[in-house]
């Protein structure tokens, strides 16, 4: 695969990315992850009480995700607020991060975790929820493992890693939003829309796995530079 | 923190953080924090954040101003900025936010909105301006405010194809703001006026009031928080807030 990408990316290379804890002091954990032009930022609240109170579970806490666009994150305004495709991807997130957790200890409780996609060129839900495992890493709930998310896509016949808005554009192209545990390299997101083969998915989500071990170590490395600092 | 605390240090002249009663935190301005946005900023005012974010789009005027263009301000108190927000529709709080930084901008008519039309009775340009607090650590509007009219001065006006806007390209023109109305937030705890409440001190404020001044005139204000205020201590508190003017003014610049 040497055809050049748009970006002069070769398949198998992510955009430029970027993370950093710790950015919301008045959360408990949070974070930013950016990737290319795509800018996600993560916070999570609690273990603190439920509400409503029929959601409370005496068994054990829950994980509530919701993830958000800025009016101002596409070239388009977006109407501020929720709509469908947001509240599909809340779920998913929350999804992709809750077998991680152990929330056995904070029976009745919440972890409320907010991702704000303040810039977006493709492969948001992934960079919220990269963030969104920061930020809970941050807060101190305890987790099994840690979660990274990569988008892998098929352009024209061709597997390549984290599409751009460009190449997310172009007609029949297949995207692919994909979440790993690092430990375990469960995935723990999987979405798809397009058209593909066996044999390609098998190629793309091999290059997903490849790509969020990078990712682990990245958010590694961002976790251990917020507490060097503090 | 103990409240009784936060209000015996004020009887003394004294804050939490050690600043003066007439004192902002650090105020920090960051502007193109958002690439789709025609414009946008970042304002810290301590560990206070809010993103402002302009897009344009075009549309009718109102009928009563058939050649004026439009702006519509709103604020988003997502969650992530602090444990008392929650989702849902916009909040009293929100409303009352948005519609501050709105009168400050509209009253000292900042922005002219006959050069925003482009065919009378038909189509102008609408200005969103939309604001995000990512922190809450008090004095929301005053950051607001700042990061608003910062991202509305570095607000690129897009390309026109045939009156439709092509997004994602731009003109060399830039939105014009003919002046920069800041607004100044004060609180009253106990007996004594301070600037710039961090969210400890909100909690202990008997009353707030928000002035929009812009060249020593003021174009808004509101009054916020249960208790009543004095003419004397509007008084007093329109002096600071002109005062403190030219020092929010010159961050923006």
């Amino acid at each position: 695969m040497t055809e050049k990408r748009v970006d002069g990316r070769k398949a198998d290379e992510m955009r430029d990315v970027e993370a950093k804890v710790g950015i919301i002091k008045r959360a408990d954990g949070s974070a930013m992850f950016r990737v290319g032009e795509t800018i996600a930022i993560a916070a999570v609240y609690g273990p603190r009480e439920l509400h409503p109170r029929y959601l409370q579970n005496p068994e054990t806490g829950l994980l509530r995700c919701n993830y958000d666009m800025a009016s101002f994150s596409v070239p388009e305004r977006k109407k501020p607020g929720p709509n469908r495709r947001s509240v599909e991807i809340s779920l998913v997130t929350q999804q992709a991060l809750s077998s991680v957790v152990d929330l056995s200890q904070f029976p009745n409780a919440v972890v409320d975790i907010f991702i704000e996609i303040i810039q977006a060129n493709a492969g948001t839900r992934c960079a919220g929820i990269t963030a969104a495992a920061l930020a809970l890493a941050h807060a101190g709930i305890p987790m099994k493992d840690m979660v990274s998310a990569i988008s892998v896509g098929k352009i024209n016949g061709k597997i390549y890693v984290d599409l751009n808005k460009d190449e997310e554009d172009v007609e029949d192209a297949t995207d692919i939003p994909v979440a790993f545990t690092g430990r375990t390299k469960k995935i723990t997101l999987l979405q798809l829309d397009g058209n593909i083969t066996k044999k390609e998915l098998d190629e793309a989500l091999k290059l997903a796995g490849e790509s969020c071990e990078k990712l682990n170590k990245i958010q590694e490395k961002a976790l251990r530079e917020c507490y060097k600092n503090e | 923190m103990n409240n009784d605390y936060i209000v015996s240090l004020i009887k003394e002249d004294k804050r939490v953080d050690e600043r003066k009663l007439d004192e902002y935190r650090e105020i920090k301005i960051t502007h193109d924090v958002s690439k789709n946005a025609e414009g946008s900023a970042r304002c810290k005012i301590g560990d206070t954040e809010v993103i402002a974010g302009v897009k344009m789009a075009i549309g009718a005027p109102y009928p009563d101003s058939p050649d004026e263009g439009v702006i519509i301000v709103t604020a988003e108190l997502t969650p992530i900025a602090s444990p008392v927000f929650e989702l849902g529709p916009p909040s009293e709080w929100a409303t009352e936010l948005a519609r501050v930084v709105d009168r400050g901008i509209r009253e000292s008519k900042a922005i002219d909105f006959k050069k925003l039309c482009i065919k009378e009775k038909e189509k102008v340009w609408m200005i969103f301006l939309d604001i995000y607090p990512m922190n809450d650590d008090g004095n929301l509007i005053d950051a607001s405010v700042l990061a608003a009219l910062a991202a509305l001065k570095s607000a690129r006006m897009p390309k026109l194809e045939e009156d439709n806007i092509v997004y994602g390209e731009f003109t060399n023109e830039k939105l014009k703001l003919n002046k920069l109305p800041v607004t100044i937030t004060l609180g009253k705890i106990s007996d004594k006026i301070i600037v710039d409440p961090d969210s400890k001190e909100e909690s202990v404020l008997n009353a707030r009031l928000s002035i929009s001044v812009c060249d020593g005139n003021i174009h808004a204000m509101q009054k916020g928080g249960s208790d009543g205020i004095t003419i004397e201590e509007v008084g007093a508190m329109m002096d600071i807030a002109i005062k403190k003017e030219k020092e929010l003014r010159s961050i923006i610049k």
